[in-house]
């Protein structure tokens, strides 16, 4: 038997320097543990980059890293995660998320057996979105120099002919909807952090979401405005930044934003509002007024939008505030985050 | 949310707020100061004084620990971060409080300073115990609520016979700071009192009780109210207050009665007192040097001081001499009277201590509040 067809020791090994050195071992690996799990014609030419054809309509390309602690959470891994939050990228753009590359950092003494299970759900999760994962990157550092394993994807997709979402497009009038529950990703992960653990069965709303997004845009057509992931920073942050781009305001209703009776008290206990807090699997789209309720409704269909709601309106104002009336009866501003809520949460 | 939403019920609240409404005379002025920070936020983040008629204003007092924390104390803290020996245990507000010259922990830390964010301060206790070969400090803040859990540490750090643990405190009082509000040469001078009232600090009151401010509304003739932190609790202080100041009282009455007896938590101010003293003074931002108002660790602890440890010197700093938070937390200024308010004082820049927790009257107005001043504008 040919050394390099050995197999890799995958329950009680881990990596090691050799592992990113580019010889032997790395090889084993890529072939091993990566093309096992991500298996496709484009990684089996084994060439250093992969060539495809391009369609019709305008491509997207997009780009993340992925730095999330701890690495497996309720709902994910940072695997699911680095394909799930690429697409959505791409999806928010209208786009069919085609192509995926994806990058690792690994540190030294990982373990194959956890290093396989992120693989495992990178591949599973690229499946479940009809995307492929054609080309990518193994290094390895130094131990306590990655805190266990970074992954970059970058990820290329197709626009329809005609479809332009962006936050020009948004008028007064506009209604702001949202796909469901808001927090979700950002409790489930810290429930397991370390110093901060408790119990709560909140799991991690990560998904793809082109398919939702194409059965919104079917609804809604030309009368959807633009759509963004509220990630990082939370709902708050995409409505402030939608606000700014597009020389709007907000006015929101807190009594109409979802928000499960879980992450509500995670939120209360720990002095976090639900509205800053990182989501992975939700989308806020602004729309005109006129296809509003047909794309709420298509939404409600879908099963990431079981409990999509509308939740404000875009009014005139030169100072571009994110407003809100309280379930409780007084108004406040929702303003961007400062510093940070939670590090590494995605 | 159960034993939540029932404190914030719509309905109940507009029924105060009517109550309200209809109680305070239209002739007269209330502005009642709210001493806490937990306060200050509960009224922004509801929306508060969108409910309340225009003659009843909140004065957002200094009950913030993170925002009276003085620039020196935070410069001594970075210098014990900057110590190779030292690993610094701090709660995560504390990370971006500015010290003097643009400094903080998080800048110390980028710089290699080992500052370890915690939750509660057994994490610090866990970090003593499995790294025994540097010496750990908690960056020990707040006021009587964050007092005892401190105390327990040190008992624990004695059980546990940890050497290599201590304490920077840098615990303050309640009582000492109202008054001094009251006393202050900024409101004898303008030959005023701006406060018609107090509402009471709620986590505070559940360990010292209602009992110390009854001194403090007889001395100074002024009601105080003991309050909860959910919204409807603030509405129904606020008319608890309008109500003594129609009727010429001035007496301590405790809204939160849930949580709060008029003699508190015996065995935490025993446990307290076991282990802290005193100081003459302390220094608070916003407030300057007030006297009795600071703890420090009794000397039979002295081997979990941090400051006689590492033999640390008291840093005394100015704050910008444009900053006018001394003013605001103390009524005569709102925010917006400041120079540096949203110019160069914002959450993510801020200058003085009622800008740097989202507990601060500044970061809440501006954070919270700010659109009301355009509107004001539009009107007037």
């Amino acid at each position: 038997m040919k050394a390099d067809q050995r197999k890799l020791d995958i329950r009680n090994g881990c990596v090691d320097l050799s592992h990113g050195s580019g010889g032997r071992a790395m090889s084993q690996l890529i072939s091993g543990l990566f093309h096992e799990a991500f298996g496709n014609e484009w990684l089996a030419c084994g060439n250093d980059q992969s060539a495809f054809d391009v369609g019709a309509g305008r491509m997207v390309m997009t780009t993340d890293g992925y730095v999330v602690s701890p690495l497996f959470f309720p709902g994910g891994n940072i695997g699911s995660l680095a394909v799930h939050g690429t697409v959505n990228d791409i999806a928010m753009a209208g786009a069919r998320p085609l192509y995926l590359s994806a990058s690792f950092i690994i540190e030294e003494g990982f373990r194959f057996s956890d290093l396989k299970m992120i693989a495992d759900s990178m591949g599973e999760a690229a499946r479940a979105a009809g995307v492929y994962i054609i080309t990518g990157d193994t290094k390895v550092v130094e131990r306590g120099k990655a805190d266990g394993l970074f992954i970059s994807t970058a990820g290329v997709g197709v626009v329809p002919a005609g479809l332009d979402l962006s936050a020009g497009n948004a008028r007064v009038g506009d209604r702001v909807l949202i796909s469901g529950t808001l927090g979700d990703h950002g409790v489930a992960i810290m429930s397991k952090r370390q110093n901060l653990a408790f119990e709560t069965e909140i799991v991690s709303d990560s998904a793809s979401l082109h398919d939702f997004v194409a059965s919104m845009l079917a609804a809604g057509g030309k009368g959807i405005r633009l759509m963004r992931d509220p990630t990082r920073g939370g709902l708050a942050a995409t409505l402030n930044e939608i606000a700014q781009q597009s020389g709007l305001g907000f006015r929101l209703q807190e009594a109409a934003i979802p928000v499960k009776p879980g992450v509500a008290a995670a939120c209360e206990l720990l002095g976090l509002d639900p509205l800053y807090v990182a989501n992975e699997g939700k989308l806020a789209a602004i729309v005109a007024p006129e296809v509003a309720a047909a794309v709420l409704a298509a939404m409600r269909v879908h099963p990431f939008g079981r409990d999509a709601a509308e939740i404000g309106e875009a009014v005139a104002d030169d100072h571009h505030f994110v407003q809100m009336a309280t379930s409780f009866g007084g108004g406040r501003i929702v303003d961007w985050l400062s510093g940070e809520q939670l590090p590494r949460i995605c | 949310m159960k034993y939540a939403d029932e404190f914030r019920d719509k309905e109940i609240a507009l029924g105060l707020a009517k109550a309200i409404r209809s109680e305070a005379d239209p002739e007269k002025s209330y502005r009642f100061m709210e001493f806490c920070g937990g306060h200050t936020h509960a009224i922004s983040r509801y929306g508060l004084e969108d409910m309340l008629p225009k003659n009843v204003r909140m004065i957002h007092g200094p009950g913030c620990p993170v925002c009276v924390l003085p620039a020196g104390r935070i410069d001594m803290a970075i210098r014990l971060a900057e110590r190779p020996d030292v690993i610094l245990c701090v709660y995560g507000d504390l990370m971006r409080v500015p010290g003097s010259q643009g400094g903080s922990l998080l800048k110390a830390k980028a710089r290699g300073g080992d500052v370890r964010m915690v939750y509660s301060t057994i994490d610090a206790i866990r970090v003593a115990e499995e790294i025994p070969g540097r010496a750990v400090v908690f960056f020990a803040i707040g006021f009587e609520t964050t007092t005892p859990p401190t105390a327990v540490m040190i008992r624990l750090a004695e059980k546990k016979q940890l050497k290599n643990f201590s304490v920077f405190c840098n615990h303050v009082l309640t009582p000492p700071a109202m008054q001094n509000i009251l006393e202050s040469p900024d409101i004898r001078n303008i030959g005023r009192v701006e406060i018609d009232g107090f509402v009471g600090p709620g986590h505070v009151s559940t360990i010292i009780g209602t009992e110390p401010y009854e001194f403090f509304a007889e001395e100074f003739g002024k009601p105080v109210v003991i309050a909860g932190f959910e919204p409807l609790d603030m509405m129904q202080a606020i008319l608890m207050l309008v109500r003594q100041v129609n009727e010429h009282r001035h007496e301590v009455e405790n809204q939160y009665s849930r949580a709060v007896t008029r003699d508190g938590n015996l065995r935490a101010k025993e446990e307290v007192s076991d282990i802290f003293e005193l100081r003459d003074q302390f220094e608070w931002r916003g407030l300057g040097l007030v006297p009795y108002s600071g703890l420090k660790l009794k000397r039979a602890y002295a081997k979990y001081d941090a400051e006689v440890r590492f033999d640390m010197n008291e840093l005394r700093v100015a704050d910008n001499p444009a900053c006018e938070c001394g003013a605001i937390l103390r009524g005569v200024k709102k925010p917006v009277d400041c120079q540096l308010f949203g110019t160069v004082c914002t959450p993510e820049t801020p200058m003085g201590s009622c800008m740097v927790s989202s507990e601060g009257a500044c970061a809440a107005h501006w954070t919270y509040g700010r659109f009301r001043d355009h509107q004001q504008r539009r009107a007037s």
